[in-house]
């Protein structure tokens, strides 16, 4: 991680993320391995004395302490004088928008309010890197939206290194400045999240981060960059250096373009279909063509095509979002 | 499930009446042999023996917070191998026979056991009528306060770690007062336990006499008129630390 980075670790419920957090904040001693924070080894340095802050999932505000006295508990410990102490609880309190819960018990608190005075009370500390462990995953979706921009914010104003780890891919893709993705205790892809959502390393990868169109075709050419790649009862268009050989072709949904009528275009990739069925998710529908590709329209847009189960349809994408990978890159 | 209710009320009641009606008959029939009882409450040998059965309590439930307290948070902390058979060993002093309990301590504390080879006469003494009150009621102390640890979330201390605490101020600005009631809930069952413990005190100490041994003694020596008197007062005395140790121990209101 780079320092003042907003650092996403990506990864399915179960792939160890709480328990590298818990490492580097040094709640657990690794058995191998070692943890260098600022450069300096942090391996053998207990938890009070690395300065890092914390906050849990369901927050762990001490439940015997008001808000304020949560936000100031590190202050005190660390022998600040109170009125220093109050004046910085008061400033974050009121950079987060709490103030006016100052004196309430913690327990009174609606879910989003209690992750707001866990950030405060870490950030009173000023750390050196601020951990988060799936800060939005317990909350409704409408306080999700509006404390992830808040933890936008709070990053650009404060440019504070943060690590974040959830299963989340909005999350991820909204906040970080790059990716870590971690399956089964091991980190698979360290990216930008345009790397990480266009260009998975793997199928796995693809699967967790929503690439739904995996194919398998084979290289025919390669001319300048631009690939024709044979992909069952079709050809495709894809930008890659793979020069031969069997592929997979990767596509999200939402790259492919529904249309009734053949659009001509020589960067563009055409595919004749007919569409198995149309699901809707919200603002978006699902439709799925019978020559293998799933894609995502605006519920508008298919109610402007009047998408339906047995119509033909012309599937639209660019060269460039058909993300190749080589054989024998797979798991 | 109304019906189911009130039978089972009914059964309920059954046990109630069955724990009060002694209780209440004896206090009125000692109320009512007033002479006997106003006798009673004027020795000043019951007061004393009253105060130092009191004392000699608070002394073992001291001993018990004090090298329990450190105990229980390890057992609920630390999970290593042979931990059940450590909590198991805890609680033996519970399920085995209390005059067993005394003649065990006995050959720890006589001058025929541990004690003695050691050069020390430490049956018939104070220490040992403590030491008896210890060996009986350190589980209720011990059960309770480990239940109490458990039920703080560690992720609490860790976070206060990363707030810059020692684990020994974690413990003392987060665990401690989390688990505070419990805490406090273990030691009035352990004192209470202590106060009434008669079978492993008149093993390793018939003297200095405790209130279990000197209404036994009055029992045997002046009947069960004179012993009736002893216990109505006793009663009444528990009863009223009962109730203070309740209103002092009451979660106040708002927090909490």
């Amino acid at each position: 991680m780079e320092r003042g980075e907003y650092f996403v670790i990506l990864g399915p419920t179960g792939a160890g993320k709480t328990l590298l957090l818990e490492l580097i904040a040094g709640f657990h001693t690794p058995d191998e391995g070692k943890i260098f924070i600022d450069g300096a080894d942090a391996t053998e340095i207990p938890p009070e004395r690395r300065n890092v802050g914390f906050v849990y999932q369901d927050y762990a505000l001490f439940p015997h302490l008001s808000v304020e006295e949560n936000v100031q508990f590190g202050l005190k410990l660390r022998g600040m004088p109170r009125d220093e102490a109050e004046a910085r609880s008061e400033e974050l309190m009121e950079l987060l928008g709490i103030s006016r819960l100052a004196k309430r018990n913690p327990k009174t608190l609606s879910g989003g309010e209690q992750q707001k005075v866990a950030l405060a009370r870490a950030l009173a500390m000023r750390p050196r890197i601020l951990l988060l462990d799936e800060p939005l995953s317990a909350l409704d979706m409408r306080t999700q939206n509006t404390l992830r921009t808040e933890l936008k914010r709070l990053h650009r104003s404060l440019g504070m290194t943060t690590l974040h780890v959830t299963h989340n891919q909005t999350e991820a893709l909204v906040l970080a400045d790059r990716i870590a993705v971690l399956m089964q205790g091991s980190i698979v892809q360290v990216g930008t999240p345009h790397e990480i959502f266009r260009k998975p390393k793997n199928e796995a990868v693809a699967e967790f981060v929503g690439v739904e169109n995996v194919l398998s075709g084979r290289v025919v050419e390669n001319v300048g960059g631009v690939a024709r790649v044979a992909v069952g009862g079709f050809e495709l268009l894809a930008v890659t250096h793979v020069k031969s050989g069997n592929v997979k072709i990767l596509i999200r949904p939402e790259d492919i373009v529904l249309s009734t009528t053949p659009s001509k275009s020589s960067a563009r990739n055409c595919v004749a279909g007919r569409i198995t069925a149309v699901t809707e998710l919200g603002a978006v529908c699902r439709v799925e063509l019978d020559c293998g590709l799933v894609a995502l329209v605006t519920k508008q847009a298919a109610e402007e095509l009047q998408l339906n189960a047995a119509k033909e349809v012309f599937a639209t994408f660019k060269a460039t979002a058909a993300h190749v990978l080589p054989s024998g890159n797979f798991f | 499930m109304r019906r189911l209710l009130l039978v089972f009320s009914a059964l309920g009641t059954l046990l109630l009446v069955f724990i009060l009606l002694p209780l209440l008959h004896t206090l009125v029939s000692a109320f009512l042999d007033w002479e006997v009882l106003e006798e009673t409450a004027r020795s000043s040998a019951f007061w004393r023996i009253f105060g130092l059965t009191a004392y000699a309590a608070v002394l073992a439930t001291l001993t018990a917070a004090a090298l329990g307290t450190p105990l229980a948070y390890v057992l609920a902390r630390k999970d290593f191998f042979g931990r059940e058979f450590v909590e198991g060993i805890v609680d033996v002093p519970v399920v085995i026979p209390h005059m067993a309990a005394g003649i065990a301590l006995l050959s720890v504390l006589s001058r025929q056991g541990i004690a003695g080879a050691l050069g020390l006469q430490l049956t018939e003494t104070f220490f040992a009528t403590v030491a008896a009150m210890l060996f009986v009621s350190v589980p209720f102390y011990v059960d309770v306060a480990l239940e109490g640890f458990r039920s703080v979330d560690v992720r609490l201390e860790n976070v206060a770690r990363s707030l810059g605490a020692s684990g020994f101020e974690a413990f003392v600005k987060v665990t401690l007062p989390l688990a505070a009631r419990h805490l406090l809930a273990g030691a009035v069952l352990c004192w209470a336990r202590a106060v009434s413990e008669f079978a492993a005190i008149i093993a390793v100490a018939y003297y200095p006499m405790v209130i279990s041994t000197y209404i036994w003694e009055v029992f045997l020596s002046e009947g069960y008129r004179a012993a009736r008197s002893a216990v109505a007062l006793v009663l009444i005395l528990s009863l009223l630390v009962f109730v203070a140790l309740r209103v002092l121990t009451k979660p106040s209101r708002g927090r909490r």
